[in-house]
C-alpha cells in the first residue's frame, strides 16, 4: 500500500519537495495549489538568487545557515538535470566606508563557520577590476564566487515537469479549505473540489502556511509579508557582471544590484513590514521604488534615464515568527510537516528543504522509503527560438514551420517556443489559458515593449489550443480576462 | 556568416512592410534596382490595416482614405510591379561588412536566410511606450493595454478589451480611440493629459466635444489597482513643472486603462551596427538622402522620426529609394561639404539632420511649445515663414530649394514671435 502525500503549495518549496518524493516508490505524491500555474506566489516575484550562504546567523537561524549553503550545493546539480537558465557569476559585497570591513570580516567568518568555499576580501584595485563601473566610494568587498542566479519560475517549472513525469499528480485552481484530522492524525485534504485522501500532508503553503496550520490546529506562529520593490531596465542599459551587495545592516541585506539572467539590469529590493492580512497586496508605490532608486544609486551611480525602465514589480517574503524556517514533523498531528515561513535564502534551500523533508519523513514519521527502479532526474528545457543558431533554427522549422515565426519581436520568441509551452501547461495540468503562463515559460512580452505587439497574438494562440473564446483567454487566471465579449457585445447589450 | 542557411543576393532589402517600407520598396524596383521587402506580419501595410478611422492619403493620393485603403494601395501598386516581398519574415539582424555589402538574415515558416544587398533601406517603425515607462505604479493587473495594443483587439481580432475606459494621452492615437470606445458603447470616463493642452490635431481634439468625453489637462495617472483587472485609477494635477501638486489626487474608477504616451522609433538593430542615434527624434543621424551615419543604411517612416501624416511617411519611403539607388550606382553617396541643420528656438527635434545642397529637400520638424502667430526663421539665410499657429502635436514640414540651402554652412531653424 502506497502512503498518500498531499503537499500545499506548488512554490518552489512544494514543487521541489515534490521531486525529491517522486523518487519513492511506496509514495504516491499530489501537490496542490490554488493559483491557476504553478510558482505564482511567493517564488514569482524575488531577486532570483542562489546565494553563497555567508549570511545566515548558524547560532540565530540554525535551519536557514545549514539548508542555505547545502541547497546552492544542490542547484549546481539540479540546474543541470533540469535544464534551468542560470548564470553562476558569483557576488561582491561591497564597502565603501572603514568599518564596513568589520562587518565583511564577520561575514568571512561566518560563512567559514557554514561551510561556504573560495570567499575572500578583495582590495580596491581587484574590486574595480572585477566590476570596472561601480561607484568610485567602493573601498574593497568580500567576493563570493558561489554565488549565482537562476530563473525562480522557470525553476519551479522545469521541477514540476520532472515530478509529473515522475507520477506526481498535481491539483491546480484548487484551493484548500480544510485539513482533516481524526485521532491526531492527518487523513486528508479538503478542497473547493472534493476531497484529497492524505497520511501525510506537507504544508508549504507560502504567506499561507500560518492559514494551513491553524486548520490542523496549529498556532503557535503566524506569517506576515515582507514586501520588496523592483526595477528593470531595458536590455541595452549596462549592468554589472557579478551580483552587487552592499555591506548588510542589522536589518537588511541591502538594495542588489544585478544584470539578471536575461540580460537585464534589475535593482531592488527595498524590505517593508506588512500587516499579516495584507497577503495578497503586491503593489508597488512610488515611495518604495525611490527608495530602491536611492538605494541602488548607491552602488552603482550611473542609472540610466527612467525612460530605460521596462518593468517595475513588488515580491513578498513570508517572515515568521522568529525568522528561522520552519521545517518540522508537528507532534501534535501525526503526518502534518510544516514547510514554513520560507523567506530569503528560501529559493537557495529549496532542494536542501525537500532532501530535510524526505528524511522527517523516514525520522520522524517511520516511513520507510523504498526507491523506484527507474527514476529520471532528467527534463528537457522547452526550445528557445533566441538560443538556436540559423542552422538550428531550420532543423526546427522542417518538423514544425512554426519555429520559424516569431511572435514576440523584443526577445525572438517563436510560434513554435508558444505551442510548446502551452503543452507543458497541458502536461502540467493548467487548466485556464493565460498569458502569464506563456511568459514565465517563453520570456513572450518581457522585453522593451512588454508585450503591446505579441500579447493579441498570443492571445489568439492560447484560444486556439484551449478551444475558449478569445477574449476569455486571462492575463494571469481568472477575474483577469483580455476582454469582456467581442466588439459588439456593449452595442448588443448582452456584456 | 553561415554556410548552412540559404543565401539570396539582391541590391535592396527594405527591412518593415508598413508604408514608408512599401514605397521604398515601390520606388526602388520603379528605379530598376533589385528589391527584397521583409515584413514579419502576415500580411502588408504594418499598422495600417487597424487603423479604421479615416483621414490617411490626403496629400500622397490627394484623397481621403482609411488606414486599410491606404495601405491597400500600396500594396496592389507593390504586387504590380512585381516587388519581391515576403510576409511571416523576421529580421533577426543586419551585418555591416563593408559600403556595398550588407548581409541581412531574417528568419520565416519557410526558413532562415541570409541576404546579401549592396543598401538596406530600414523602415521598421515604432513601438508604443508603455505604462512602466511613464512612472504608473500599483497592481500588474489585465485591463491596461497601449492604445495600438487595444486596436489591435478590437479592429484585427475582434475583442472588446472593456466597458469603462481612461485614456492617458490626448495625442491623435489616444483621441482616435477615444472615439473607437465610444463608438462601441463603452463608457470614456476621461483623457488624461500631462501637458497644458491636448496633444493631437485639431480635428481630432473636437472627438471629445462630439461624445462628450472629459478631458484633463495637466494632470497624469500615476497609479492602478484592481484584484485581477483594473478597477480604479489615480490621477493627480501637475503644476507647469509637471510635478506633482499635493492633495490633488483623485480616482476614477474604471476596468480598462489605455496608455497612449507617444512612439519611440524601433531602432535597435542599427544601434547594434553603430548607426548615430539623435536623442531629440530617437531614430537616426541622417543627410538628405535618408542615409544614416553607416553608408549603404538608409531609414524611413517612423524610424526616422515620429510622423503624423502617414502621407510624410511614404514620401521618405521614397527618397530613401532613390538615395539607395544612387547609392548602388555610384558605390557610395558621393562625400561632399554637408550643411549641418541646427535646431534653434522652441525647436525641438529636425530631421534630416545634414543638407547637400544638390536637391531641394522637406525638413521635418516638431516645435516644443504652442505658439501662434510666429515665424520660422532660418537667420543664416534670410529666410522667414509666418505660420499662423504651431503645436508640438503637429509636425511641420518645410521645403528647402537646393538655391538657398548652398548659401550657408549651416542652418539654424527657429519658430520665434513675428
Amino acid at each position: 500500500m502506497k502512503t498518500k502525500v498531499a503537499i500545499i503549495g506548488a512554490g518552489i518549496s512544494g514543487a521541489s519537495i515534490a521531486r525529491v518524493l517522486s523518487r519513492y516508490e511506496n509514495l504516491e505524491v499530489h501537490l496542490i495549489e490554488k493559483a491557476p500555474d504553478v510558482g505564482w506566489g511567493v517564488s514569482k516575484a524575488n531577486t532570483a538568487l542562489i546565494h553563497g550562504g555567508y549570511d545566515d546567523d548558524p547560532e540565530k537561524y540554525p535551519t536557514r545557515a545549514k539548508l542555505c549553503i547545502r541547497g546552492n550545493k544542490l542547484w549546481h546539480q539540479w540546474v543541470k538535470e533540469l535544464e534551468i537558465p542560470h548564470v553562476w557569476n558569483g557576488a561582491l559585497i561591497v564597502a565603501t566606508k572603514d568599518e564596513d570591513f568589520d562587518e565583511l570580516e564577520r561575514l568571512l567568518e561566518r560563512g567559514r563557520k557554514n561551510g561556504v568555499p573560495e570567499m575572500r576580501i578583495v582590495d580596491r584595485d581587484e574590486l574595480f577590476h572585477l566590476e570596472p563601473n561601480l561607484t568610485r566610494e567602493a573601498i574593497g568587498a568580500l567576493w563570493v564566487p558561489i554565488v549565482g542566479q537562476i530563473g525562480p519560475i522557470p525553476a519551479v517549472i522545469a521541477i514540476t515537469e520532472n515530478a509529473v513525469a515522475n507520477g506526481v499528480k498535481t491539483h491546480l485552481e484548487t484551493e484548500v479549505t480544510g485539513i482533516k484530522v481524526e485521532n491526531g492524525e492527518v487523513k486528508g485534504v479538503e478542497t473547493k473540489d472534493g476531497f484529497i485522501e492524505a497520511d501525510i500532508i506537507i504544508n508549504a503553503a507560502g504567506l499561507y502556511a500560518d492559514k494551513i496550520a491553524r486548520m490542523a490546529g496549529i498556532d503557535y506562529f503566524e506569517i506576515h509579508p515582507r514586501k520588496g520593490e523592483y526595477w528593470i531596465f531595458d536590455d541595452d542599459v549596462p549592468g554589472p557582471k557579478r551580483v552587487l551587495f552592499p555591506t548588510p545592516t542589522p536589518i537588511s541585506k541591502g538594495i542588489v544590484v544585478t544584470t539578471e539572467i536575461s540580460g537585464h539590469l534589475m535593482i531592488g529590493p527595498n524590505a517593508q513590514d506588512l500587516p499579516p492580512e495584507e497577503k495578497e497586496n503586491l503593489a508597488t508605490t512610488k515611495e518604495g521604488l525611490e527608495q530602491v532608486w536611492e538605494g541602488a544609486k548607491k552602488l552603482w551611480p550611473q542609472l540610466p534615464p527612467r525612460s530605460k525602465v521596462i518593468r517595475t514589480f513588488a515580491g513578498l517574503r513570508p517572515e515568521p515568527t522568529g525568522g528561522d524556517f520552519i521545517i518540522k514533523a508537528e507532534e501534535e498531528v501525526w503526518g502534518f510537516i510544516s514547510v514554513a515561513g520560507i523567506r530569503s535564502p528560501g529559493l537557495t534551500s529549496a532542494p536542501a528543504i525537500a532532501y530535510e523533508v524526505a528524511e522527517i519523513i523516514k525520522r520522524d514519521l517511520g516511513i520507510e522509503l523504498k526507491e523506484k527502479e527507474k527514476w529520471n532526474p532528467y527534463r528537457k528545457e522547452i526550445s528557445h527560438f533566441f538560443t538556436m543558431t540559423p542552422e538550428q533554427v531550420n532543423e526546427a522549422i522542417k518538423k514544425n514551420p512554426a519555429y520559424g515565426k516569431i511572435v514576440c519581436r523584443c526577445n525572438n520568441v517563436s510560434e513554435g517556443d508558444i505551442l510548446e509551452a502551452i503543452e507543458r501547461m497541458k502536461f502540467i495540468g493548467v487548466k485556464t489559458p493565460s498569458v502569464d503562463s506563456v511568459k514565465f515559460r517563453t520570456k513572450a512580452t518581457t522585453g522593451t515593449c512588454q508585450g503591446s505587439f505579441c500579447r493579441p497574438k498570443i492571445v489568439q494562440l492560447l484560444a486556439r489550443e484551449y478551444g475558449v473564446e478569445p477574449w476569455k483567454v486571462t492575463l494571469k487566471g481568472k477575474g483577469s480576462e483580455i476582454g469582456i465579449g467581442d466588439v459588439k457585445v456593449l452595442l448588443r447589450g448582452d456584456a | 556568416m553561415f554556410p548552412e542557411i540559404p543565401m539570396l543576393s539582391y541590391d535592396v532589402v527594405v527591412v518593415g512592410g508598413g508604408p514608408a517600407g512599401m514605397a521604398a520598396a515601390i520606388r526602388a524596383k520603379e528605379l530598376g534596382l533589385k528589391v527584397l521587402l521583409l515584413d514579419e506580419n502576415d500580411y502588408l501595410g504594418g499598422i495600417l490595416p487597424q487603423c479604421i478611422h479615416p483621414g490617411f492619403g490626403l496629400h500622397y493620393y490627394r484623397e481621403e482614405l482609411t488606414g486599410p485603403e491606404f495601405a491597400s494601395r500600396l500594396a496592389k501598386r507593390l504586387v504590380e510591379l512585381g516587388v519581391e516581398y515576403r510576409t511571416a519574415a523576421r529580421v533577426l539582424e543586419i551585418k555591416n561588412y563593408s559600403d556595398l555589402e550588407k548581409v541581412v538574415i531574417f528568419t520565416s515558416p519557410s526558413g532562415a536566410y541570409q541576404v546579401w544587398a549592396k543598401a538596406v533601406i530600414y523602415a521598421a517603425g515604432a513601438r508604443e511606450r508603455h505604462a512602466f515607462e511613464i512612472g504608473i505604479v500599483g497592481d500588474r493587473v489585465s485591463g491596461i493595454y497601449t492604445a495600438g495594443e487595444a486596436q489591435t483587439l478590437m479592429d484585427l481580432y475582434g475583442i472588446m478589451p472593456g466597458k469603462e475606459i481612461v485614456i492617458v494621452g490626448s495625442g491623435d492615437v489616444g483621441l482616435i480611440m477615444a472615439r473607437r470606445f465610444a463608438l462601441e458603447g463603452a463608457k470614456v470616463k476621461a483623457v488624461v493629459e500631462l501637458m497644458p493642452y491636448p496633444g493631437g490635431l485639431a480635428r481630432n481634439v473636437m472627438i471629445l466635444k462630439d461624445f462628450n468625453i472629459p478631458l484633463y489637462l495637466s494632470h497624469k495617472v500615476v497609479e492602478v489597482r484592481g484584484k485581477g483587472r483594473v478597477e480604479r485609477v489615480k490621477v493627480v494635477r501637475v503644476d507647469e513643472n509637471l510635478n506633482e501638486i499635493p492633495g490633488s489626487e483623485f480616482w476614477i474608477e474604471a476596468d480598462t486603462l489605455i496608455i497612449s504616451a507617444g512612439l519611440v522609433p524601433s531602432v535597435k538593430k542599427l544601434k547594434k551596427i553603430g548607426v548615430e542615434i539623435d536623442p531629440a527624434t530617437g531614430g537616426p543621424v541622417v543627410n538628405d538622402r535618408l542615409e544614416t551615419s553607416v553608408p549603404g543604411i538608409f531609414v524611413a517612416g517612423n524610424s526616422l522620426l515620429i510622423n503624423d501624416l502617414v502621407d510624410y511617411v511614404a514620401e521618405q519611403g521614397e527618397l530613401a529609394a532613390e538615395g539607395a539607388k544612387e547609392f548602388i550606382e555610384n558605390g557610395g553617396i558621393e562625400s561632399r561639404k554637408w550643411v549641418k541643420v541646427e535646431k534653434g528656438e522652441n525647436v525641438r527635434l529636425i530631421a534630416p539632420h545634414y543638407l547637400s545642397g544638390d536637391r531641394d529637400v522637406y525638413l521635418y520638424l516638431r516645435v516644443s511649445k504652442p505658439m501662434e502667430d510666429v515665424e520660422l526663421r532660418i537667420p543664416e539665410i534670410g529666410k522667414r515663414m509666418k505660420l499662423p499657429v504651431v503645436k508640438p502635436a503637429e509636425m511641420l514640414r518645410i521645403k528647402l530649394k537646393a538655391e538657398e540651402i548652398r548659401k550657408a554652412e549651416r542652418l539654424t531653424v527657429e519658430v520665434v514671435k513675428a
